[in-house]
């Protein structure tokens, strides 16, 4: 028997002892709402009546024709309300939270797509709310800072270490030792201590569980390769979990290859050589740390990827060989979501992105009967100003100027 | 330093004190000259036990004063073999016990049964470790025994009597109670602590520590009587960082 929580080698609950007892109540009432049949009934009523399950899978019928190689269909994460797969994590961990009698939520957030989606389930379930947020990612995602406030949210910027998601999961766990009491800490990705890899990919598993269906109806079978952004993890093992038995469907990884090779220059954990086994926030797993066990910095364009670490469960998949990982850079990715948006119409996230830049690498040399899926986990539009940038657009800063200039008087 | 066991040191200081002073340091905040110069001011004031913190990139079990000295250390360029450095040089010219305190990933990366045998080395007496439950300890207490290291844990007001037994076999030394809910670094109401240190007291026989939020002299003596050990965190860099390395002499003659 594998010990619980424990992946491989991967995984387990490095805690401090005045949360133990708080992870034992999660874990019971994870359990006891895994095993009862009416929950999972809730949430699926819960998201296809309050988010847009199930979403589709959409044929990229002109991409296909483009790369003349592997038809490509394109999961729809990005239809969710709120806009990324973050959402079914969320209404999970909230009717968790119901049942848990708790009437606070925090959690930490990278691209914001999380804390929106923490603060728009606090606001419909009547919850209390506290979205940590580096202070490199508040100045970058603004426009989710504005939602998350709008929805009644303390948004709590993080000014400690890299100011990225590590730091902010830093002080969502400084509050939680605090708080436990009354707060639920929402965590965003299948990272953390046990039982939380394993609770997010149970609620992110309702992507794959459609996929599986939708693609052999559209497809006429089993995608021959599967692909999605890889930043904790969670929306990868979402769609992965669904083909994990099908030895004839390959699944790869695709994490932020930034601007190259070479710790502090991206964030792949398992793409690159650069990361090496360690524990750190509660769990063990491959980290980009130095020699001694210090996290570096990361660097990736989509902020939602642009974390040391990653979900103990694909470290373990990895080292079995059953999931490939892969990496994109900031370059190629601009270039894929542009290329997706003129082509296809659809406008997916700089996170999502990566995956479609690895895919686009590997379908020409695919022949026309086999099928690509890739998973579009969140749409773009929050990426706004970043993209702009990316294109050095000049109406785009024109109209930023004359804002300001507006705000200014 | 004798060869008694720290629980026997402990024992043997409790008979011509009432309470026990230990206090917290981060090794390389702000320099290792400072560390070096805070240690033997601590020492000399009377200071039983002394925590060297080597500084983690991660500290999530600590609060701003604590995280903001492990950021710095690191910044500066502390590395663990510095540490390891620093430790071995104040336990040659100091009689008390020194600990290691570190996150998990410290000794993890430099090699669990290495770290134990170099901080044996050293001459550091135990190790307090506060990501690592028992439940995923197992190979570091076996090197930490192996090098007759004294694990250190932790009991918290909310670590049900059952788990507090389970945790009084595999403790050896003291155990570290942590006051209060929360992280280090902010303050404590000691009134209320009797039913749980009588929890305490209940599952264990070997001496207690108090700590989280215990800052001055008043903290200290309203903890006669209650534990063994009074834990003085947090406190010692805040006054390193208003009032400079020369106050801490002082301060902590003052606290008892
Ligand atoms: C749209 C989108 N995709 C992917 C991610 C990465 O997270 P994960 O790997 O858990 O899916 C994020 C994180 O913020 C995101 O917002």
């Amino acid at each position: 028997m594998p010990e619980p929580g424990y992946y491989g080698r991967f995984g387990g609950a490095f805690i401090p002892e005045i949360l133990v007892a708080t992870f034992d109540e999660l874990r019971e009432a994870f359990e006891s709402a895994r095993n009862d049949p009416a929950f999972w009934r809730e949430f699926e009523e819960m998201m296809s009546t309050y988010s847009c399950r199930p979403t589709p899978i959409t044929f990229a019928e002109n991409l296909t024709a483009d790369f003349g190689g592997a038809r490509i269909f394109v999961k729809r994460e990005d239809l969710n309300h709120t806009g990324a797969h973050k959402a079914n994590n969320v209404m999970g961990q909230g009717l968790l939270v119901k049942r848990m009698g708790k009437t606070r939520v925090i959690a930490e957030t990278g691209a914001g797509q999380h804390g929106v989606a923490t603060a728009t389930m606090a606001a419909k379930l009547g919850l209390e709310c506290t979205i940590y947020m580096g202070e490199v990612d508040v100045a970058r995602q603004r426009p989710n800072v504005f939602w998350m406030e709008r929805l009644g949210a303390t948004v709590v910027p993080v000014t400690e270490g890299s100011r990225t998601l590590k730091d902010a999961i830093n002080e969502a766990f400084r509050d939680w030792v605090t708080n436990m009491d009354d707060t639920h800490y929402a965590l965003g990705t299948a990272c953390g201590p046990h039982p939380f890899p394993e609770m997010v990919s149970y609620f992110q598993s309702i992507v794959g569980q459609e996929a599986r269906e939708q693609i052999q109806a559209s497809a006429g079978k089993l995608p021959d390769r599967v692909y999605a952004c890889v930043g904790g993890g969670s929306n990868a093992l979402g769609i992965f979990s669904a083909f994990l038995e099908d030895d004839g469907v390959e699944l790869i990884g695709v994490e932020a290859g930034g601007r190259g090779a070479g710790i502090g220059q991206h964030a792949a954990r398992l793409g690159l050589d650069d990361a090496t086994v360690g524990v750190a926030q509660g769990y063990k797993t491959y980290f980009l740390q130095n020699a001694e066990g210090q996290m570096q910095e990361t660097h990736s364009v989509a902020a939602g990827l642009d974390y040391v670490g990653v979900s103990p469960i694909l470290a373990d998949l990895h080292e079995k060989g059953r999931v490939r990982f892969e990496s994109a850079t900031d370059t190629e990715v601009v270039d894929a979501l542009s290329l997706t948006v003129r082509r296809e119409g659809l406008i997916p996230a700089l996170e999502s992105s990566h995956a479609f830049a690895h895919a686009f690498k590997e379908a020409p040399q695919m022949s026309p009967d086999e099928v690509i899926l890739i998973n579009q986990s969140g749409r773009g539009d929050k990426d706004i100003f970043t993209v702009a940038d990316a294109f050095d657009d000049p109406k785009w800063k024109a109209f930023i100027q004359e804002k300001a200039e507006a705000y200014r008087g | 330093m004798a060869s008694a066991s720290l629980e026997q040191y402990i024992r043997e200081r409790r008979r011509e004190k009432d309470i026990l002073l230990m206090t917290h340091i981060v090794l390389g905040y702000p320099s290792f000259e400072a560390s070096i110069q805070v240690i033997d001011a601590m020492v000399e004031n009377g200071v039983d036990l002394i925590e060297l913190q080597i500084p983690f990139s991660e500290p999530i079990a600590d609060g701003p004063v604590i995280l903001h000295a492990n950021q710095k250390a690191l910044a500066g360029g502390s590395t663990v073999a510095q540490c390891f450095d620093v430790a071995r040089a104040v336990c040659a010219r100091h009689p008390i016990p020194m600990l290691f305190m570190s996150y998990y990933n410290i000794p993890f990366m430099h090699g669990i049964e290495a770290f134990a045998r170099d901080s044996a080395d050293a001459g550091i007496r135990g190790a307090i470790i506060p990501d690592l439950p028992h439940e995923e300890g197992a190979e570091m207490l076996e090197a930490m025994a192996g090098h007759d290291l004294d694990p250190i844990f932790i009991y918290s007001p909310n670590t049900s009597d059952a788990r507090m037994s389970a945790i009084a076999e595999r403790g050896r030394g003291f155990v570290y109670c942590v006051a209060r809910k929360g992280v280090t670094g902010a303050s404590t109401d000691f009134g209320g602590l009797d039913e749980y240190l009588g929890r305490c007291r209940a599952a264990t026989s070997l001496p207690l520590a108090l700590g989280f939020g215990v800052s001055n002299a008043d903290d200290v003596a309203a903890l006669v009587g209650k534990v063994d050990i009074a834990v003085i965190g947090s406190e010692t860099i805040r006054v390193i960082d208003e009032r400079g390395v020369d106050a801490v002499g002082e301060f902590v003659a003052g606290l008892r």
